[in-house]
């Protein structure tokens, strides 16, 4: 354990914490760094606008986050329910879309939803010969793009606590009397929860900070929160707010995981709980 | 075992006094930031035939990716940057760029008056223009019309064009086409002023197709847009591509932009990099700029070998220069530039 923490000491921590260190001083006139303590940036974290920016951010995240999970759902129970021997076959055409890079996939939104793309094309074929759909360059072609790139982990993250569900206990719930759909309301769901969240968590956290999606996807209409530390670090030349905003940003991951991971902890507890009376009754 | 171990020492130090000494024999070599693509590709070979010194090219995308960096370093590991003039001012006030020594570049001759003279490095002390251009309006002349004159075209489009017209994204000059709309300088910093530009810059927002710094005249190209934000360079792909796409400066105006080349003080080839910007300087290979990239340069040597039909497909080629220079040229605004960053992300930022 020693050397597995002295490296991520060493590799991680260390040089997340030389930035974030950098939210204490003040950015220089011409760009550089004042090492003049101040906690001025937080201050300015929690300005109005910027925390509009962050507030907005959560909303497209979380919008991302619940399609991606209903889809991503469905999906890995349509999986779980499948023949044993096609359900590996599945799961790779569900994770294949990683084997190319993430700029190109966004690009191929791009590529489809433009004016003159091939949605457009496609329409033209039938028949439809009005205005082009403006499609591209707004947030629904943003939330799209952030849900088609995290929906794999969604659907592997529901399918394992799906597959390793026991039949014998949505049979046992039957036999009571249950309808399917209060069975899938009662049994399936909760029994599933932590493959759910852990889903949910990491679609949400991977979408509030990203800044490639809505740059392409969004034509720079959007600021998330992921752009505008992109802005401070690389545009603004002004690190120290940067830093400060990273530091908000990565506290609400933390707190958002070390929820998740307690839910996960309560969940399985009550799972082994309920296998544990099926197996006894 | 004390003889093994004196010979080792021994061994040691005849190495160490080998490496020192082969070290000083090392040629000159200097290292050159410049965007990807902005001279000949083969420069850096045709320079050391030329002149029998090696250098390196290492690419910068933006100029605040290279001024980071030598912010960060003191100068330390570049011998000649390219940079836009507000920073080549950055870098003057920084202390870090070495004055030009006008005896060692004589190609300087080759410059128009006009270059020589510049608000912001009146004489060339430090730094030495490499292109120069102005900020209009790019649009296609079949599907627009009537023809634009003014920002406002932009900023508060007909309903014919609106959702199809972009504006450039970087800070400067997304604020310019504001502040040249209103009549203000494109280096404001009253506060007041700067609220009104922001203000009129956000109700333009509500009818933009987006916010684009590289692909818009691709867009004209392919009708997605119809009136885009463009530097006049740019402007001139869209024109190779298709010849109904037209420039054309508002009434307003423009600002002037100016890439420029500057000697880092930190440099320990200073006569070697002198020898660089000398080089450059020459019409033939400053002409380069102007046949391949279709940027003016202020090169009056360059610009006078061109081909009459260069200017002829790209009518702003042929800009006269004391036009140009009447266009205030953009200045580093000091102080204020935090509250530039701070307008642009409101902007970006409006629902």
């Amino acid at each position: 354990m020693a050397p597995a923490l002295a490296w991520l000491t060493a590799l991680m921590v260390v040089p997340c914490g030389l930035v974030l260190a950098l939210a204490f001083f003040r950015r220089g006139i011409y760009g550089g760094i004042e090492y003049t303590f101040t906690l001025e940036n937080f201050g300015l974290a929690f300005d109005p606008l910027y925390a509009g920016i962050f507030l907005n951010s959560a909303r497209i995240a979380g919008t991302a986050t619940l399609i991606a999970v209903v889809i991503g759902y469905a999906a890995a129970y349509a999986i779980a329910a499948a023949p044993r021997r096609l359900q590996p076959v599945f799961l790779f055409f569900a994770v294949l879309p990683f084997w190319s890079n993430y700029l190109i996939r966004t690009y191929a939104w791009i590529v489809l939803l433009n004016r003159e793309g091939l949605l457009t094309q496609l329409l033209r074929w039938f028949g439809y010969h009005g205005e082009p759909p403006s499609l591209l360059y707004t947030e629904g072609a943003v939330i799209t793009g952030l849900v088609y790139n995290y929906l794999p982990f969604v659907i592997l993250a529901c399918y394992a606590p799906l597959a390793r569900l026991n039949p014998e206990l949505g049979e046992a719930s039957r036999d009571l009397g249950a309808s399917a759909m209060t069975t899938f309301r009662r049994v399936t769901l909760p029994l599933t929860l932590p493959g759910i969240a852990a889903g949910a968590v990491f679609v949400f956290v991977l979408s509030i900070g990203n800044f490639v999606t809505p740059a392409l996807l969004g034509g720079g209409r959007f600021q998330m929160i992921g752009n505008l530390v992109y802005d401070q670090f690389l545009t603004a030349n002004d690190w120290p707010f940067g830093a400060a905003l990273s530091m908000a940003l990565i506290a609400i991951m933390m707190l958002l995981l070390t929820v998740q991971a307690m839910a996960a902890e309560r969940a399985s507890g009550r799972a082994r709980t309920a296998e544990g009376d099926a197996a006894d009754g | 075992m004390t003889a093994p171990r004196h010979l080792w020492k021994l061994h040691a130090f005849v190495l160490g006094a080998a490496l020192a000494s082969a070290a000083p024999a090392a040629a000159q070599s200097l290292v050159i930031s410049n965007w990807d693509g902005y001279m000949a590709p083969d420069a850096m070979d045709a320079f050391k035939t030329a002149t029998g010194v090696s250098g390196e090219l290492v690419v910068h995308a933006t100029n605040e990716e290279i001024m980071g960096k030598l912010i960060a370093s003191g100068g330390k590991g570049y011998d000649v940057v390219f940079v836009s003039s507000p920073f080549a001012e950055v870098l003057n006030n920084l202390g870090l760029a070495e004055p030009i020594d006008h005896a060692k570049v004589p190609n300087l001759a080759n410059l128009y008056p006009e270059a020589t003279t510049l608000s912001y490095d009146s004489g060339n002390t430090f730094s030495v223009p490499y292109t120069w251009g102005t900020t209009g309006l790019c649009y296609r002349s079949d599907l627009v019309a009537p023809a634009p004159t003014s920002w406002n075209d932009l900023l508060a489009p007909s309903d014919a064009i609106k959702g199809k017209t972009t504006m450039l994204a970087t800070d400067r000059w997304l604020l310019a086409a504001g502040q040249l709309a209103k009549g203000y300088s494109v280096n404001e910093t009253d506060p007041a002023k700067m609220a009104e530009v922001k203000d009129l810059l956000i109700s333009a927002k509500g009818t933009l197709l987006a916010y684009d710094d590289t692909t818009f005249y691709s867009k004209l190209v392919s009708g997605e847009a119809v009136l885009v934000q463009a530097w006049d360079g740019w402007c001139n792909y869209g024109i190779g591509e298709n010849a109904d796409i037209k420039y054309v400066i508002p009434k307003e105006g423009s600002d002037l932009w100016l890439d420029t080349m500057v000697v880092m003080k930190a440099s320990e080839n200073k006569d070697a990099a002198f020898q660089f910007i000398n080089f450059m300087l020459d019409a033939k290979n400053h002409a380069w700029a102007a046949e391949n990239i279709l940027y003016k340069v202020p090169n009056k040597a360059a610009m006078d070998s061109l081909q009459a039909t260069l200017a002829e497909q790209y009518p702003n080629m042929g800009m006269p220069v004391g036009e140009l220079v009447k266009f205030e040229l953009l200045r580093d605004v000091g102080e204020s530039q935090r509250d530039y960053s701070r307008i642009v992300s409101e902007i970006k930022a409006a629902q």
